[in-house]
């Protein structure tokens, strides 16, 4: 196990070198001046943007300052932001846990209503509820969470009043983002689970297991179930990257503090040291997040192991 | 293969629904009850009603002719994306795949790197560089998707370059261009098509969510993301704002879901129903 973890983390490096390399460039490839761009509509002067392109080392040769740019990062440093003028890895240690939360949150709520919808569609399969459970996972794929968190907001903070449209903390904020994140997710849980456990009911250790004189709940869910959940769990872990993608948008409508907002926030007004350092961040922990899959999945599979 | 698309209940309705919808969006205001960007400061924010179905904006603009506008610049940022993915995707994973070795491995390296970044990101960083407007959010949702079709096309033509018919065409002396573009591509299509279509849905969501952030059409324009994101203001006032570019954005994504499954079905006799 050690070996692999190893030969995984290796074959991570390179990805995590040309993440760096991309990052670095943003700044680069931008048509024109960055330090003009920056200082655009401030009537700056040739020689304040001149100050500007040496104070951030735009002067220098372009390997000089990525080799730079990797010897600061290790360090922890990320820059400073243009507009708020603090350090970005500061900026980022501040909002991370609200979408640390927000993820969470989300996945407990695709799990629980996806792998519900899942188990009640393969154990009554054909029924109304199999039906309600398939239509339920059709729209959930098809409605955009920008769309849903909208329709959320319109139902039950302007009409009913029940929940706050704007997530400030507590549970109560947290209920709406994570249920128009989860939406989709959950979707996707219930079509797989259905699947795979419908599959692993046919099984003949299922039918060994009720010739045993085993109730029906028993079977599926100590049986058929637990060889169900595998490649559930694995999807659970490879939706981490498209669950940061939504709290972009969902941390925008609901007025959350988070990681995504801030992205949104940093590319409007064009502040270039924060961009990179969210960017490098949801990246880096979208590649760790696929790395513990990988290992979890070798865990549980030894083919994958030794293939 | 037609007729067994046709037999996918779900899938014809949904084929026919997307053809209107991209016949809205070449015709565009042409067929649009009013002008969609004409205002009437004394028709705001009226309700849906007989003169105006889907009622009014805060502009007193229609609301139902913006949304058929809208078709336009939602679906060709969407199809365009998909033209930009799968051109790039079939070269780099046709290049990829027949080559092997060295190129093989920059081309693949190259897209775990861009697979790093959960899609929404890549297509943000990508507007970050090349700025906002519809034509860099085209470019943006097309950049995002260049991955999973060169992923297909290099596997797709690791398994056929070792096919007979490959093989014997090499054999017989034909160049790797004759080869590729006569014997391998042609049997690559109907894996691209599917791919096509599934993402399509994808870069419509993508698309309209980078407008609905403002990083793509500027207004007046009607666009289904932009519009929704400009309803969010007036949820209390005018509901029916957000409501009718949302519910156009889902039902296209419902038929595009419906035609991919179809499509699917039709093409893998695997997947066909008894």
């Amino acid at each position: 196990m050690g070996a692999f973890i190893g030969r995984r983390l290796l074959a991570s490096l390179p990805i995590v070198f040309g993440v760096t390399a991309l990052v670095f460039l943003i700044l680069h490839l931008i048509p024109g001046d960055p330090a003009q761009i920056m200082l655009f509509g401030t009537n700056a002067t040739p020689d304040q943007i001149a100050g500007l392109r040496r104070s951030l080392g735009l002067d220098r040769p372009l390997a000089v300052q990525y080799g730079d740019f990797v010897w600061r990062l290790v360090h922890g440093d990320l820059g400073v932001s243009f507009i708020s003028q603090r350090r970005v890895a500061e900026e980022i240690g501040l909002v991370f846990p609200a979408t640390a939360t927000l993820a969470l949150a989300t996945m407990v709520v695709a799990a629980t209503v996806g792998l519900g919808a899942g188990v009640i569609g393969a154990m009554y399969r054909g029924s109304w509820m199999d039906v309600a459970g398939t239509g339920f996972s059709v729209l959930g794929v098809a409605v955009p969470n920008f769309w849903l968190s909208v329709l959320l907001i319109l139902v039950f903070a302007v009409r009913l009043g029940w929940l706050p449209a704007l997530s400030e903390g507590g549970v109560r904020g947290l209920i709406l983002p994570s249920v128009s994140l989860g939406w989709g997710f959950s979707a996707i849980i219930t079509r797989l689970c259905r699947a795979n456990l419908l599959e692993a009911l046919a099984q003949p250790y299922v039918s060994t297991a009720y010739a045993k004189g085993l109730r029906a709940g028993a079977v599926v869910v100590r049986h058929a179930l637990k060889n169900a959940l595998i490649p559930v769990v694995t999807l659970l872990g490879l939706q981490v990257g498209n669950l940061l993608s939504g709290a972009v948008v969902v941390e925008t409508i609901f007025g959350r503090q988070g990681l995504g907002s801030l992205a949104v926030r940093a590319i409007q007004a064009k502040d270039f040291p924060t961009i990179q350092g969210v960017v490098l961040v949801v990246a880096l922990v979208y590649l760790l997040v696929n790395l513990a899959v990988d290992v979890a999945y070798a865990a549980l599979d030894p083919r994958v192991r030794y293939g | 293969m037609w007729r067994r698309f046709a037999r996918h209940r779900f899938a014809a309705a949904g084929a026919a629904l997307l053809l209107v919808v991209f016949a809205l969006a070449a015709a565009g205001p042409v067929v649009a009850p009013y002008n969609p960007e004409r205002v009437d400061i004394v028709d705001r924010l009226r309700p849906p009603g007989a003169a105006h179905w889907l009622g009014t904006d805060q502009f007193g603009r229609d609301v139902l002719s913006r949304v058929v506008a809208g078709a336009r610049p939602t679906c060709l940022a969407a199809v365009m994306a998909i033209g930009i993915a799968a051109g790039a995707g079939v070269v780099l994973g046709a290049a990829a795949g027949y080559a092997g070795g060295a190129v093989d491995g920059a081309v693949m390296r190259a897209m775990d790197i861009m697979l790093a970044f959960p899609g929404i990101l890549l297509a943000l960083v990508v507007v970050t560089i090349l700025g906002t407007g519809l034509l860099n959010v085209m470019i943006a949702v097309g950049v995002s998707l260049i991955p999973a079709f060169t992923r297909l096309v290099r596997g797709a033509m690791l398994s056929l370059r070792q096919r007979e018919f490959v093989v014997s065409a090499r054999a017989i002396g034909c160049g790797s261009v004759r080869i590729l573009g006569r014997h391998i591509l042609p049997n690559v299509w109907a894996q691209v098509a599917v791919l096509s279509t599934t993402a399509l849905g994808w870069a419509i969501i993508a698309g309209s969510t980078l407008n609905f952030l403002g990083f793509g059409v500027h207004p007046p324009t009607p666009e289904w993301g932009a519009d929704l994101n400009t309803g969010r203001e007036y949820l209390n006032a005018a509901w029916w704002m957000s409501t009718a570019p949302g519910t156009a954005i889902v039902l296209v994504i419902l038929a595009i879901n419906f035609v991919g499954d179809g499509v699917t079905e039709a093409l893998d006799p695997a997947l066909r129903r008894p």
